[in-house]
C-alpha cells in the first residue's frame, strides 16, 4: 500500500479531487456505454421475437392465401 | 485462406463466435481491469515529480490508446468495406465508432483534469491535444454521417471514405509531442526502448490497458451483435435463432 491510512488515500496529498474525478467520469461512461449497449441489444431482439412470432402466428391461422401477387416492375422502354 | 476470410463476412458465422468469445471477454477484461487500476490507485509508488495526480495515467493512456487503436481498425474496416464490400466491416465500422468516441472523450477529460493540477491549466491549444480534439470531431462526423444517409449501402461508403481521410490525424497524434514544442509529456509506450518507469508503476499501466482492450472487444462483440440482428432480421438463420429463442 501505498498509502498510510484510508483517509491519505482518499485525499492523496491534495490531489484527491482530480484523481478521484477522473476514475468516476471514466467508471460511469465506460459502465453506461456498456449496460447502454447491452439494454439495446436486448431490446432489438425481443422486438425481433415479437415480429417473428406474429408472423408466424398469422401464418398458422390458416387464412386463405392470396391466389397471385402482383408486384410493379419497371421495365426499361429503350 | 480466401475461404477464411469469407467465413469471416459471414454474419452468422461472427455471430455465433461473438457468443462463445463474451463470457470471455467480458469477466477477463473486467478483472484484468480491476486489478490494474486497484494496483496503480493503491499500491503503485508515489510519482516523485507529479505525486499522486500521475495516478490518472491509468486510466488516461488506456482511454488514449484505445482511441486511436480502434480509429485504426475502423479505417482497415473502411478499406475492406471499400474494395471488398464485406458487410460485416461496414457492421464492425458503425458498432464501435460509439466506443471510440467515449474513449476519446475520456482521455481529453482525464487529460484536462490531470493538467490541472500538473500544468497549472485545464487546456492549452498545443499539437497532441488539438489533434485529439479532431479524433473526437471525426468520431462524432462518422457516427453522424451515418445517420443522416438513409440508404445502408450509401452510408457505408460515405462513413468509410470519411474515416479514410481522416487517418491522416492518427500519426499527427502520435509523433505530435516530438515535432512540436508540447506541455504533453512524451510516449508512456515505446515498443523499441525499455519503459521509461520503474516497473511497479509498468506492470498496473499494462494490465489497465489489456484489460480495456478486453472489454472493447466484448462491446465491440456485443454492439456487432445488435447490428447484425437489425440488418439480417428477414433471413432464416436469424429467424430459426430467434425463433429457438436463443441470444
Amino acid at each position: 500500500m501505498a498509502f498510510d491510512s484510508f483517509s491519505a488515500f482518499i485525499a492523496m496529498e491534495g490531489h484527491g479531487p482530480y484523481v478521484w474525478a477522473c476514475y468516476a467520469v471514466f467508471v460511469v461512461l465506460l459502465g453506461g456505454l456498456m449496460i447502454w449497449s447491452a439494454r439495446r441489444n436486448r431490446a432489438v431482439y425481443d422486438s425481433c421475437r415479437r415480429r417473428l412470432e406474429q408472423q408466424q402466428g398469422s401464418k398458422d391461422s390458416a387464412r386463405p392465401k392470396a391466389a397471385a401477387t402482383f408486384t410493379r416492375v419497371e421495365v426499361s422502354q429503350d | 485462406m480466401w475461404q477464411w476470410f469469407h467465413k469471416l463476412g459471414s454474419p452468422k458465422w461472427f455471430y455465433g463466435i461473438a457468443n462463445r468469445l463474451m463470457p470471455w471477454l467480458l469477466a477477463g477484461g473486467l478483472i484484468v481491469l480491476l486489478a490494474g487500476l486497484v494496483w496503480g490507485l493503491a499500491f503503485a509508488p508515489k510519482d516523485y515529480l507529479q505525486g499522486n495526480s500521475y495516478r490518472i495515467i491509468f486510466i488516461h493512456v488506456p482511454a488514449a490508446f484505445l482511441a486511436q487503436s480502434i480509429y485504426i481498425m475502423m479505417a482497415v474496416a473502411a478499406v475492406v468495406t471499400l474494395v471488398w464490400r464485406m458487410k460485416l466491416a461496414d457492421v464492425f465500422v458503425k458498432a464501435i465508432a460509439p466506443v471510440g468516441l467515449v474513449l476519446t472523450f475520456l482521455s481529453l477529460f482525464t487529460g484536462a483534469v490531470w493538467g490541472k493540477p500538473t500544468w497549472g491549466t485545464w487546456w492549452v491549444w498545443d499539437a497532441r491535444l488539438t489533434s485529439m480534439l479532431i479524433l473526437l470531431f471525426l468520431y462524432g462526423g462518422a457516427i453522424a454521417l451515418d445517420r443522416a444517409i438513409n440508404d445502408e449501402k450509401s452510408a457505408a461508403r460515405a462513413v468509410a471514405v470519411l474515416v479514410l481521410v481522416g487517418v491522416v490525424n492518427i500519426p499527427i497524434i502520435k509523433y505530435s509531442v516530438d515535432w512540436w514544442n508540447t506541455l504533453h509529456q512524451p510516449a508512456t509506450f515505446k515498443l523499441t526502448e525499455k519503459p521509461s518507469m520503474p516497473m511497479e508503476m509498468w506492470v498496473p499501466l499494462l494490465l489497465s490497458v489489456l484489460g480495456l482492450y478486453l472489454l472493447f472487444g466484448w462491446l465491440a462483440c456485443l454492439r456487432m451483435k445488435t447490428e447484425i440482428l437489425l440488418r439480417e432480421q428477414r433471413t432464416r438463420w436469424v429467424r430459426e435463432l430467434v425463433l429457438a429463442g436463443r441470444k
